[in-house]
């Protein structure tokens, strides 16, 4: 039996995380630590989830955790590769180097 | 019922004969031809009228040999074989009707058709195109003869559309003349606006009688719902919608202004298309769904008013004419408007019997009248003529005949017809379109005195100078035997036909009957019968004769009479020269509604300012719209997480909201 106490430091900490995430997508301006902060809040999430899951004694949280890691996999993947097509176009990785969209 | 197996081969033979000709022509008449002289096209165009006007002959023969059904009607239902449309209940077989009102009609468009071929070899001798002349007429036989013939509405509209193609590809045959090739035009365009009134009637029979079958309509006319009969009820309007379609094609008023223009095209056509034969056309529709006509007492009587008017203006502007063929021209709108009132009295059978000897001296007084221009050498201007008499002296006497039964002098066909219609008029207790009727036959015994009295009487007026003058009269000649042929042909006919010589072997005997009484079991109406008016011919002849006498005081006896009448009449006389004025109202309502409306009002306004407009501002707004929203787009990723971000708290917070609201 966990203590009953659980849940509430399992959330303090996915929210921690969440928070560093965003943070970093805020203010770090290299494409790939963007990627990873949104890696990061993703987990913060999944964390959540998790710790629900468990206290509720029900697997729906942990089946989403599932589908939330294969979309964060296909994502990566996709990511790095706007990021190599990025840098080949630009031979830069900041983001504020990326704003021809600006209307 | 009535069965004769040769019945249901015959008719197609004399519908199809003049097609063959056509096909012929068109395909093989250049290698016909060989030179400009050539007669070898004309000759056979004429051998395929006159082997169908024999065969309509036998046709009409054998159809009064069949055993005589309900109250005496005889006819045949010849069919093809195939249907032409099948569409659920909508069936149009390829059938005909034949029966005595198309038996009549048949032999007047294949004799009277007969006669103008053989006219035109002689007519047409010196012109390059004459294949084409003879295949349009080839043609035009066909398309008149699937009209009288048709057994069902559709085909009688194949056949009326044909027939208006071939008076437009006709009237404008001189093409390279553009008064012609507008006649041609106007002629076209007037009959479309009747044709979509023929077109909306169709639709209302159909929706009444589930058949377009004549002898359906015909059968079924008597025993309609009675809220069908409705004064202004679907018979009503179908009638009047098929009228319209009939005062196109046979020129009454409001829609007779393109005949007169259809003089540009050769004589013998405006004998044949524009006197004897198309433009009978509308009165043959009103005969023909005469049944159906006689349930609408409204329609009744529109047709016997727009007759008796379009009779009397025609005649009115018949007097002023100078052109000899517009004389015959409004002449012809004239005995058109006649044939119409005769059948809104509801005597079908009249306006058939004055179709019927109206098509001999109408087509004689064109083909007279061709002879007299051909002899003029190409003149028309009746001014410039007089003193023919001796030049031309067969001419003269064929056309002194066909002027007197026009007239409406005894013992000529016309004195009959028009008899009957004075008396159907009177005996159905309409005064005043009597006294419009009787005024009229006065008109045209009046204009038809003036053109022969003009053109044959007097001193020869042509050329300018004495020396032109006896050159131009030295040049006039008679025409040649084959103009002049169907000319004494056509002149007996005026004569005769009145006598209505129908031979047909009743019960094994053969004897004469009134045309009237051969046609009536086809409108399957108990014959009114008319009051005894034994006065009434002396009063149509005395009405004749005054117009003659009154042509001769002005023309020939005191022509300074003339000058001093016309003075005092100038107001009138203006009236008519401009034809009551009906080409210009139309001119300025095409001119100043049509033209100027879509110009100014339809183009300038409605398309390029509203359609235009509408498109160009949804654009413009679009745009301005998308001018307010384009600074949102930084090109800064970080101003789009926040975004995502605000809008994500924002749901959140909405979510957490509503279950606070939801718990209990």
């Amino acid at each position: 039996m966990d203590h009953p106490s659980f849940v509430q430091h399992a959330v303090l900490l996915s929210l921690v995380l969440f928070g560093l995430g965003t943070l970093g997508v805020f203010l770090r301006r290299n494409v790939i630590t963007v990627l990873m902060s949104i890696e990061l809040m993703l987990n913060g999430a999944n964390l959540a989830f998790v710790a629900f899951s468990r206290a509720a004694g029900t697997l729906d949280g942990q089946v989403l955790v599932f589908f939330v890691m294969v979309v964060a996999a296909a994502e990566a993947a996709v990511g790095l590769a706007i990021v190599i097509a990025l840098h080949r176009h630009k031979d830069t990785l900041d983001v504020d180097a990326f704003n021809v969209m600006r209307g | 019922m009535f069965e004769d197996p040769i019945l249901n081969v015959l008719p197609f033979s004399v519908l199809l004969l003049p097609l063959g000709g056509f096909i012929v022509l068109a395909l093989f008449g250049d290698w016909i031809k060989k030179d400009k002289e050539e007669q070898g096209a004309a000759w056979l165009a004429c051998a395929t009228v006159i082997a169908a006007c024999a065969l309509a002959a036998i046709t009409t023969v054998r159809l009064y040999g069949l055993v005589g059904g309900p109250e005496g009607l005889r006819f045949s239902q010849p069919y093809l074989g195939f249907e032409w449309i099948a569409v659920g209940s909508f069936r149009v077989p390829i059938n005909l009707l034949i029966d005595p009102l198309a038996s009549v009609m048949m032999l007047v468009v294949t004799g009277i058709g007969a006669l103008i071929h053989v006219y035109s070899v002689g007519y047409m001798a010196h012109d390059e195109d004459k294949v084409r002349f003879f295949s349009y007429l080839n043609l035009f036989t066909f398309f008149m003869l699937l009209l009288v013939m048709g057994g069902s509405l559709p085909l009688l509209f194949i056949g009326w559309e044909g027939v208006g193609l071939c008076s437009y590809l006709l009237i404008g045959f001189w093409y390279r003349k553009d008064s012609a090739s507008a006649a041609g035009l106007k002629a076209f365009v007037v009959n479309r606006i009747g044709d979509v009134g023929l077109i909306l009637g169709m639709i209302f029979i159909f929706h009444a009688f589930g058949s377009l079958d004549l002898v359906d309509i015909a059968d079924n006319a008597g025993s309609l719902a009675p809220e069908a009969l409705w004064q202004w009820g679907p018979v009503t309007l179908a009638c009047l919608l098929l009228f319209l379609g009939a005062t196109g094609k046979s020129a009454q008023i409001p829609l007779h202004v393109w005949l007169p223009d259809a003089m540009e095209g050769p004589t013998p056509v405006s004998a044949l298309i524009h006197a004897a034969t198309m433009v009978t056309a509308g009165v043959y529709l009103v005969a023909r769904l005469g049944p159906l006509f006689h349930q609408s007492e409204t329609a009744m009587l529109v047709v016997a008013v727009t007759g008796a008017v379009t009779a009397l203006m025609a005649g009115t502007i018949a007097i002023v004419q100078t052109d000899i063929k517009r004389v015959l021209a409004y002449s012809t709108v004239s005995q058109l408007g006649f044939m119409f009132l005769a059948a809104g009295m509801g005597a079908f059978g009249v306006a058939v019997f004055h179709l019927y000897t109206h098509a001999f001296f109408k087509a004689l007084l064109f083909l007279g009248s061709g002879s007299v221009i051909h002899a003029m050498s190409g003149e028309q201007d009746m001014r410039l003529m007089g003193g023919l008499r001796k030049k031309i002296p067969w001419t003269y006497a064929t056309f002194l005949v066909g002027t007197l039964s026009i007239s409406g002098i005894p013992f000529f066909a016309g004195f009959y017809s028009k008899d009957e219609i004075l008396a159907a008029t009177l005996g159905t207790g309409h005064p005043i379109l009597f006294g419009i009727a009787l005024f009229t036959a006065l008109l045209t015994a009046a204009y038809m005195a003036r053109l022969l009295f003009l053109t044959f009487f007097g001193e020869f007026r042509g050329g300018h100078g004495h020396a032109a003058a006896s050159e131009a009269e030295h040049h006039v000649h008679e025409s040649p035997w084959s103009m002049l042929g169907p000319l004494v042909v056509l002149a007996a006919g005026s004569v005769v036909a009145g006598y209505a010589l129908f031979p047909m072997a009743h019960a094994g005997t053969v004897h004469g009957v009134r045309l009237p009484d051969v046609i009536q079991p086809v409108f399957r109406l108990a014959e009114r019968p008319l009051p005894a008016l034994p006065w009434l011919p002396m009063v149509a002849t005395g009405s004749a004769l005054l117009g003659i006498l009154i042509a001769w005081y002005l023309y020939l006896s005191m022509p300074e009479l003339r000058a001093s009448l016309a003075r005092r009449l100038r107001p009138a006389l203006r009236l008519f020269g401009a034809k009551y004025f009906f080409d210009h109202v139309y001119d300025g309502f095409v001119r100043h509604v049509v033209v100027a409306g879509s110009d100014r009002l339809l183009w300038k306004r409605v398309d390029a300012g509203w359609i235009d407009g509408a498109v160009n501002r949804t654009g413009s707004l679009t745009r301005a719209f998308a001018e307010t929203l384009r600074p949102v787009q930084t090109g800064f990723v970080r101003h789009y997480v926040l975004l995502v971000l605000a809008g994500a708290v924002a749901v959140v917070y909405y979510l957490l909201a509503s279950v606070e609201r939801l718990a209990p």
